[in-house]
């Protein structure tokens, strides 16, 4: 029983891993199926986080945080939306410098406020989202194989993972269920189209834009007062990035989307959890090596390995009435 | 429900149908609409023709609600209406079936007719609604299409079908094609026309924008000319003459049908053998073709778009590799050769889309005229451009296309579409090839300089040079070529002489008959 235990301690592990990478996934998933590329959900993630822990350290109150997480994050994305669909910029360049923005000044802010060397203070307990124990985690735990899993897998998390899960079958009836999932797709393969129904594309891109900071929000509260206790510089660590390479190898669709965050999580905690063991015959591998493994991932995934990707066709391009 | 369009009530039935009153639009320099008056009768076809950039367009997106008007007054049936948006004009009850259709690829019949129509928040309530008056369409219309079929799985014909369907649904009594049979084949038009017959005879009133005057002339009721912006003439279809509506859009005589001796074809200069292409999704998009193209001749390519011609001559201008087969120019193969050495064998290509193969827009106009030819010794040495060599050859080329504004300083962008068509047509003739491949010589150019081109075509030819011509445009290919091939699903099917009848082209054009 040994390796089970192991087994589902990775696999807790790698639930928790996978949440802000799920988050943010279902975030690039609005912007992108409207026609928006955002390559700034990194620094989306990274404001939030910072707005996140301030309020909670202050209030002591993780719903605000997370309130704070969600503002500051919706903020960044209507300015990656004002560069972008209403005056028509690049938007890949609006996400990257976005990214910088928010890199530089949270750490900024951060010194200013707190003077902790770029970093905030210690969230008190009170002010985080504390794991919950499901009812009758600590009675199954004794049955074989479904009690460990019941009760270090499924039970034992905080709110905001059993909200992550939530959202995934939510935004699939958001985007094939509803009049806004419809039109948001169609802006996203052909504006042109959305256009002469008579409706606003450019209204329409904000409001993914919107739904995608909303997310995003969460997904930096969860790394700053669920995942940790604090505000760290550059505590998001590229995640962004690979919520977009998720989403790619996801084909932009939602519930693919969740087993690709998953996998990558399990990645993660895999090399988390072969920190300083000794491999059979190879004897102790770096770290590093392990630590490398969700991006190479990523790297031979983009390369072609999930067949043709086929984006949103009007992705990335700005809309433009035609003359 | 704003179904049926209200605006249109009975006792207006005798009113026209759309009146347009002194329609005025610039955009910056531009004079696009200048005090355009217009009366469409209801339930009549109403043509509109006119050069590219006569305004057509322009007047069409104003009516649609696309752009507004700097001046002027739209009235729907007697009633002055102001159309801000296209939502506006929808509850107007004009519907528009544009050029490039505005569907959504990867999405149902069905949820391309309910985009912007969808009866509530959530989709379940407005579907069975919309089948069921997609059901009543089909009867009352003879529009006949599966609403859970995706859009990228249909035939062209059968997606603007769903485009007629779309405006159809949301109630319109005003239908405006722009272009509507640029991307149809010969039969699949003329189904188009039976549907727009029987939509007119059921009381809907359309207009009808087109730069061909064939089909003015075949399915008009009333004809209105446009040129440089401006409403020149309105005629009854019955009283006119192809001849006299040419000349009111060009505002000269104009020869429609080119004036061409006999060929006299010699050696063969460009032959091809068993070719086979595929794209880059592995979907064979030409299967094993062969011809041969001998000196002092034009073989024209006719086919529906997308039958597998741009293929065939991205392959032997060298852009494309062949999948199989063989490319022979005078006896040598060549195939896989790169374009700079095909153009040093005497190849010279003149590109379907000049947007994005033939010129560089950002460029001056003397730039463009060396492209591809820039390494001659003649323009300069040593990687060294002799700036003043090149720009005198092209103020030369210049006199001699006559391309207007007559200044290689100009941005290339800046030229209209048929000044750009001869930069690229100077550039390549002017050359001296032997063999000269030409995809869509005047696509998106003007009556006038259309005539100058196919001049220039023939004049190549008499001048003992080999000529491929690839065309969507039937009328340009059986004037201008002396044996016409035509393409199917990227299969040679047939050869005709250049006299051959067009019904017997068009069967071949769909795949009917070989």
């Amino acid at each position: 029983m040994e390796y089970f235990d192991i087994f589902v301690s990775i696999l807790g592990s790698a639930i928790r891993l996978s949440i802000p990478l799920l988050f943010t996934a279902l975030a690039g998933l609005f912007s992108e199926r409207a026609g928006i590329f955002d390559i700034g959900l990194e620094g989306k993630m990274l404001v939030s986080a910072f707005a996140a822990a301030c309020v909670a350290y202050l209030t002591a109150n993780p719903w605000l945080g997370l309130l704070a997480g969600i503002g500051v994050s919706i903020v960044f994305s209507l300015v990656h939306g004002f560069a972008s669909i209403t005056n028509r910029g690049n938007q890949i360049v609006s996400g990257v410098a976005l990214n910088f923005v928010a890199a530089g000044l949270t750490v900024v802010l951060a010194q200013a406020w707190f003077g902790q060397g770029g970093r905030t203070p210690q969230v008190p307990g009170e002010g985080r989202f504390a794991p919950i124990i499901l009812p009758g985690a600590d009675a199954m735990r004794d049955v074989p194989v479904i009690g460990p899993l019941y009760a270090n897998v499924i039970s034992g998390n905080n709110i905001l993972t059993y909200i992550a899960f939530l959202m995934v079958p939510l935004s699939w009836w958001v985007l094939y269920r509803t009049r806004f999932g419809l039109r948001l797709r169609a802006a996203g393969e052909n504006p042109g189209a959305v256009d002469t129904a008579g409706i606003s594309v450019t209204w329409l891109r904000y409001r993914a834009l919107i739904v995608t900071g909303f997310l995003a929000g969460f997904a930096g509260t969860y790394l700053a007062i669920a995942q940790s206790a604090a505000f760290i510089n550059n505590m998001s660590a590229g995640k962004g990035y690979i919520a977009l390479a998720a989403l790619i190898f996801a084909k932009w669709k939602p519930v693919p989307v969740m087993f690709a965050c998953l996998l990558f999580g399990f990645l993660d905690a895999f090399a988390n959890f072969m920190q300083g063991k000794s491999l059979p015959w190879i004897g102790e591998v770096p770290v590093q090596i392990f630590q490398a493994l969700p991006y190479i991932l990523t790297c031979v995934l983009l390369a072609g390995f999930i067949g043709v990707a086929r984006p949103p066709k009007a992705g990335g391009v700005p809309y433009t009435k035609e003359r | 429900m704003m179904r049926k369009g209200e605006p249109l009530s009975l006792d207006t039935a005798s009113l026209p149908a759309i009146e347009l009153v002194g329609i005025d639009k610039r955009f910056g320099a531009v004079h696009a609409n200048k005090n355009i008056n217009l009366t469409v009768a209801k339930g009549s076809i109403h043509g509109i023709i006119g050069e590219n950039g006569a305004g057509k367009s322009t007047l069409m997106s104003i009516l649609y609600g696309f752009y507004q008007a700097d001046q002027g007054e739209i009235r729907i049936s007697g009633t002055p209406v102001a159309i801000r948006d296209s939502q506006a004009a929808i509850t107007a009850g004009i519907g528009m079936v544009h050029q490039h259709f505005m569907l959504v690829e990867n999405f149902t019949v069905l949820e391309n007719v309910m985009l912007g129509a969808e009866g509530g928040q959530l989709l379940a309530k407005g579907v069975t609604g919309v089948r069921r008056e997609l059901k009543r369409l089909e009867q009352d219309y003879g529009l006949e299409v599966d609403p859970d079929a995706v859009i990228e799985e249909l035939p062209v014909g059968n997606q603007q079908r769903v485009e007629i369907l779309k405006a159809l649904y949301r109630g319109a009594e005003i239908l405006i094609l722009d272009e509507p049979t640029g991307v149809l084949t010969p039969a699949e038009a003329d189904h188009l026309f039976r549907i727009l017959q029987v939509l007119r005879d059921q009381g809907k009133t359309i207009i009808l924008i087109t730069h061909k005057l064939r089909e003015i002339m075949a399915i008009t009721d009333t004809v209105s000319v446009m040129r440089r912006g401006e409403m020149v003439a309105t005629r009854k279809t019955a009283e006119t003459t192809v001849e006299e509506l040419a000349e009111l859009m060009v505002g000269r005589r104009v020869l429609l049908r080119v004036e061409k001796s006999e060929a006299n074809p010699g050696a063969v200069l460009l032959s091809v053998r068993n070719l086979t292409v595929k794209d880059s999704r592995g979907v064979t998009m030409v299967d094993d073709v062969s011809f041969d193209v001998r000196a002092g001749e034009i073989v024209g390519i006719a086919g529906v778009a997308g039958n597998g011609q741009s293929e065939l001559l991205e392959a032997i201008a060298g852009i494309r590799k062949p999948t199989s087969g063989e490319i022979f120019i005078e006896g040598k193969p060549v195939q896989g050769a790169d374009p700079s050495r095909l153009r040093a064998l005497g190849l010279a290509h003149i590109p379907e889309d000049r947007h994005h193969m033939g010129l560089v827009l950002k460029f001056e106009e003397y730039e463009n005229s060396i492209l591809g030819y820039h390494r001659d010794q003649r323009y300069g040495r040593g990687g060294m451009l002799d700036l003043e060599a090149v720009r005198k050859e092209a103020e030369e080329k210049i006199a001699k296309y006559d391309i207007r504004p007559p200044n290689p300083r100009l941005r290339t962008a800046n030229f209209s579409g048929g000044n750009q068509q001869k930069i690229v047509v100077a550039r390549e003739i002017e050359r001296d090839p032997k063999m000269l491949i030409i995809g869509q010589p005047t696509r998106g150019v003007d009556i006038g300089a259309i005539e100058f081109i196919h001049r220039r075509i023939i004049d190549t030819r008499d001048a003992g040079k080999a000529v491929l011509l690839v065309s969507v445009e039937l009328d340009e290919i059986r004037s201008l070529s002396d044996r016409i091939l035509v393409m199917f699903a990227g299969r040679v099917v047939g050869e005709k002489t250049a006299e051959a009848d067009e019904q017997a082209l068009g069967l071949m054009m769909a795949g009917i008959a070989a």
